[in-house]
């Protein structure tokens, strides 16, 4: 058995943007910028590949810039409103406490710049209310920056009502789609997302390449300095044979959106009910609200390096918010961010579907993840204190 | 995985001396469940050797592997060379850890000594308080905590 249940981390190429890329490699190699007619043809592909990725979002090509990835995306995107903003005095964001760090990180460095950073609150099922994003809102706020759906726990946020109220009272709104492209339907004007950042891995796409797209009007900061490509937002010679494999794979996966989401909820919730059986187990996030593919659990009384260590043995490839697995001794902050304390975080476990999973690898992972969680409660000297009664449990 | 070394793996995955002995001579726990690490060695001490000796761990594999390299290396031995156990001739003994998980070797060091002393404690034989780790005021295995 060799099963792959990483996908929010990455996820295995397309053929189809496989064998998009290719010819841009080989044939048409040339440099856009160059006037030459091996250059033009380069040309040619990144305009239509910026159409057709400006199509699936439902906005014009000029509102799309190409980037390295998710975490430019974020970066250039906050960073942008934050100029904006202190142009005009203003110098407050909005945003939540279970963010990627390419956002969070982003803050660091905008608080030594003088700017306030309101982080909301995460109710235990991992959901923000827009009532929550109206309260927090002030005078000086230049953004909302507010994930689509979490990286760990999948659970997907009222993007359309946030982007109203945005909207309504004259504040940007951004949204880290990385976890969400390709998976949920998304239109940035019906949904009023003046800045949403996507990452081309996270859908079957290449590694390395990705899209901010900037409403029209928004001028954005140039992070990377040194050519006028990208109408000078972005330099450096365009990746052309990434950028066609991400249109190809984003093109798939979002004709497939229906399709992939009947298959994959179905799996999510046989694995959800399978490890629920666990005693003294919890689904992180709200069991509905969440992305098809996404089953994230808390184990008491094991630490989660140690699972996937075991799992692996057993060829499931997943993964932890441990501390252990991230190199820091802090578990992961999103699960602290919607109440797990430190000792329970410790254990957690985060399964992510993609449509090559079966019913009977899911059936497989069920019983491995039960042999294995109980074999660590055996030799865990705090499962034998609660086993005791000398601990009381925190999960029920 | 080439974030352990075969040793590590090989003691993660085959744990020597796991359980309990009940009516130990000396029993120590230290670490702390919010660092994600606990190790509790349990210890059988006959004629001033160390008869028998379990341990139970909640930790990552290096924390697994740690005690069980650990137990390995002072099961039959003198108590004396048992308290002179470093961490370091854990790590040695485990051909490497990674930087960021030398705090497992030293938890499994630390164990070993708290078992010790109980056992010192219980029987009321006197010892050197410098050789033991002041574990009430140590946070090293949350050093970093913020």
């Amino acid at each position: 058995m060799n099963i792959y249940l990483d996908n929010a981390a990455t996820t295995k190429m397309s053929q189809t943007a496989i064998a998009a890329m290719l010819p841009y490699m080989d044939g048409i190699y040339g440099n856009p910028s160059s006037l030459h007619s091996a250059g033009q043809k380069a040309n040619e592909a990144l305009t239509s590949a910026r159409e057709r990725i400006a199509t699936l979002l439902g906005c014009e090509p000029r509102e799309i810039t190409f980037t390295s990835g998710g975490s430019e995306a974020d970066n250039q995107a906050i960073i942008s409103a934050a100029k904006l903003g202190e142009e005009k005095g203003k110098k407050h964001i909005v945003s939540t406490a279970f963010e990627h760090h390419a956002v969070l990180h982003t803050f660091e460095k905008l608080k030594k710049a003088g700017f306030d950073i309101t982080l909301l609150d995460v109710h235990e099922n991992g959901l923000i209310t827009p009532d929550q994003v109206t309260d927090a809102i002030r005078p000086d706020t230049c953004l909302v920056t507010i994930m689509y759906a979490n990286n760990e726990i999948g659970t997907v946020q009222p993007i359309a009502e946030i982007g109203a109220i945005c909207r309504e009272r004259g504040v940007l709104f951004h949204t880290d789609a990385v976890q969400a492209i390709g998976h949920l339907h998304i239109n940035v004007k019906e949904q009023n997302i003046d800045m949403l950042s996507l990452s081309a891995h996270k859908f079957h796409g290449p590694k390395g390449i990705g899209v901010l797209y900037a409403r029209k009007g928004i001028r954005l900061t140039t992070l990377i300095e040194g050519g006028a490509q990208e109408r000078g937002k972005r330099a450096g010679t365009e990746n052309i044979p990434a950028i066609m494999g991400m249109v190809a794979a984003m093109e798939e996966a979002c004709a497939k959106i229906d399709e992939n989401a009947v298959k994959l909820t179905a799996l999510r919730d046989k694995l959800i009910a399978g490890l629920s059986e666990i005693p003294h187990a919890i689904l992180n996030g709200d069991e509905k609200q969440r992305l098809p593919g996404n089953v994230s659990f808390c184990f008491e009384g094991i630490e989660g390096e140690s699972l996937l260590l075991l799992l692996d043995d057993k060829g499931i490839c997943a993964s932890s918010g441990s501390a252990c697995t991230s190199g820091s001794l802090d578990p992961s902050h999103v699960l602290l961010a919607i109440g797990r304390i430190h000792d329970v975080a410790h254990g957690s476990l985060r399964l992510s579907l993609s449509a090559e999973n079966t019913e009977e690898e899911v059936a497989y992972i069920i019983t491995a993840v039960k042999e294995v969680v109980e074999y660590l409660r055996s030799i865990s000297p705090i499962w034998r204190d609660l086993v005791a009664g000398k601990k009381e449990f925190v999960i029920k | 995985m080439a974030l352990y070394s075969e040793k590590v793996m090989d003691h993660f995955r085959n744990p020597r001396n796991v359980g309990v002995i009940e009516n130990a001579d000396g029993v120590g726990e230290v670490g702390n469940a919010k660092c994600g690490d606990i190790m509790k060695i349990y210890l059988k001490i006959e004629n001033d050797k160390i008869a028998d000796v379990k341990f139970e761990t909640f930790g990552c594999g290096s924390a697994i592997a740690s005690s069980s390299m650990a137990t390995e290396l002072i099961k039959g031995k003198p108590v004396s060379e048992a308290l002179a156990l470093t961490n370091k001739a854990v790590v040695e003994a485990l051909d490497g850890l990674p930087a960021h998980k030398l705090h497992c070797s030293v938890l499994a060091e630390e164990a070993i000594k708290a078992a010790l002393k109980d056992y010192y404690d219980k029987n009321g034989i006197e010892y050197d308080r410098s050789q033991f780790p002041d574990c009430e005021n140590c946070e090293h295995c949350c050093a970093n905590h913020t």
